[in-house]
């Protein structure tokens, strides 16, 4: 690592000389600053769809796996004494921090969405549910099931865990994706940067054969190359970067449960900071891509 | 310093050399001639390291060439001065930084370049164009800036490839006397040209050796026109 940084201090010292013996290039410039900051920009969003994912997988995992259920499906005449049982139960088991039976008026909101505002409990066969918040140890899902089958015959324990997992792996999926897409668009910066040095090394060929003429090593011509390169992929990248921030800041907050995912979308606290990386790496990139470009244009001139 | 021994170059099936030998002594001052054609330029490529032999052996400053890198081949070129035949300049940067281009490339610094520079700039009698664009320039400027980016390293040898082929009498002997010039403070001079007009007016002035190239080989080596 420490001899790749001192090759690119090397090769970026400037030299306003080496600079101005290669003649600069309108549709190569373009190119490269536009392709920079494109990527850079789609690189802040694929970056913040991968921390919000991160985010989202870490939030569900912690919330959901610190709550249970109980569902108590009894006869009416036994509902409440099987209620009661089941609480017993959970104030003796270890790992439960809270236990409640939900309230008439808090089922009916939790079924209004499918049977209306105005649902009269008493007429369904609706079962008891308990919540339970458990501490940090958590409990033990399947001795507690044990317990339950024993004392209160109609209580079904719900560890979240069934629907938990897929949402907790389709949020850690979401932020390998984000991952991907970066490393994607770092490639096809790549390669955008060696189209764009093939043509200006293909089209300044006239120039390297002056300066192999008059004594220039490949390692000047292509340092000449590089610095140019690399700066217009850093100021490209830049460029691409501060827009796609403020599109990100700009994009709306807040909203119910169910938008959280899309208005959450966006960077947070310390994760701020992490699109300044974009800029160096692309200039990283573009160092590498244009190095390799030079070389092997050089290597088939010679 | 400059040592073929047995050399020949081909490009694809044809043989464009063969069977070249020569020694250039420090100092000396040669000819190429020869009909268009006949094989001068690629000697003169070959003696500064463009082109590789396909046989026999080049030496160039006592090292042999195949056993150079790219780089090495650069580093060797410092020491040499080449005037190009269509001259090869950066059109794109004024005359001064062209002429200046071989003192950058070797890492220089601006202020010795800037000295070296005017000196030799006056010694064309390129003062006054020194901002001008190489496409700006007339065919002798353009031969005199060569000449001056060729010797501006103070190298220990110039290979000159037809310096007076697209300038007028006058100014070829203009040239000529620059060439002179150079070879009576040490250097050693190649110049390939077919012009036997120039090659006369020299050899009145200095001791040089014309080497005549015809069906591929060197035929007249040390022969007086």
């Amino acid at each position: 690592m420490k001899r790749v940084f001192g090759l690119m201090r090397r090769a970026m010292q400037p030299d306003a000389q080496a600079d101005r013996v290669v003649p600069s290039s309108g549709f190569t410039a373009q190119l490269t600053l536009f392709a920079a900051g494109a990527m850079a920009f789609l690189a802040v969003f694929a970056l913040a769809l991968s921390l919000a994912a991160g985010r989202l997988a870490e939030q569900w995992g912690d919330e959901l796996a610190r709550t249970a259920t109980i569902r108590i499906a009894a006869p009416d005449d036994q509902q409440q004494a099987q209620t009661d049982a089941a609480l017993r139960i959970l104030q003796t088991t270890r790992g439960v921090a809270q236990a409640r039976a939900l309230s008439d008026a808090e089922q009916s909101a939790l079924l209004a969405p499918w049977f209306g505002a105005d649902l009269e409990l008493d007429r369904l066969p609706v079962p008891r549910l308990i919540e339970v918040i458990e501490t940090a140890e958590g409990v033990d899902a399947a001795g507690l099931r044990l317990r339950l089958a024993a004392e209160v015959p109609g209580a079904v324990l719900d560890d979240h865990s069934r629907w938990r997992d897929p949402l907790v792996k389709a949020a850690s999926r979401l932020r390998t994706l984000g991952w991907v897409s970066i490393i994607l668009i770092a490639a096809v910066t790549a390669a955008m940067v060696t189209l764009a040095a093939n043509a200006a090394l293909a089209a300044n060929a006239q120039v390297i054969s002056v300066l192999r003429l008059v004594g220039a090593t490949d390692d000047y011509i292509a340092r000449a190359f590089i610095r140019r390169f690399t700066l217009r992929a850093l100021i490209g990248a830049a460029a691409g970067m501060v827009l796609g921030m403020i599109a990100v800041l700009l994009m709306p907050r807040g909203g119910d449960e169910t938008a959280s995912f899309l208005t959450g979308l966006g960077f947070q606290g310390i994760h701020w900071l992490v699109p300044l990386l974009i800029p160096p790496l692309a200039a990283a990139v573009a160092f590498f891509a244009t190095r390799a470009a030079a070389r092997r244009t050089l290597e088939g001139l010679s | 310093m400059i040592e073929l021994e047995n050399v020949a170059y081909s490009y694809g099936d044809g043989e464009l050399l063969s069977d070249i030998s020569l020694k250039l002594a420090p100092g000396s001052f040669h000819f190429l001639t020869g009909p268009s054609g006949a094989g001068k330029t690629t000697l003169m490529k070959l003696c500064y390291g463009a082109l590789l032999p396909t046989a026999g052996q080049l030496r160039l400053f006592d090292r042999d060439v195949r056993a150079m890198t790219r780089d090495d081949v650069a580093m060797l070129r410092r020491r040499m001065g080449v005037v190009h035949q269509d001259c090869q300049f950066l059109d794109h940067l004024p005359l001064s930084e062209n002429i200046a281009l071989p003192l950058h490339v070797s890492g220089r610094s601006s202020e010795a370049a800037g000295e070296d520079l005017g000196d030799l700039m006056h010694w064309v009698g390129l003062t006054e164009r020194a901002d001008a664009l190489p496409p700006e320039l007339s065919g002798g400027e353009r031969q005199r800036a060569a000449l001056a980016r060729a010797v501006i390293m103070s190298p220990d040898v110039v290979l000159a490839d037809e310096p007076t082929g697209n300038v007028d009498w006058e100014m070829s002997q203009r040239l000529l006397r620059l060439l002179i010039e150079l070879n009576r403070m040490g250097k050693t001079v190649v110049v390939a040209t077919h012009d036997l007009g120039l090659i006369r007016a020299t050899k009145a002035h200095v001791q040089a050796r014309v080497l005549r190239i015809a069906n591929r080989r060197i035929q007249l080596a040390g022969a007086d026109l």
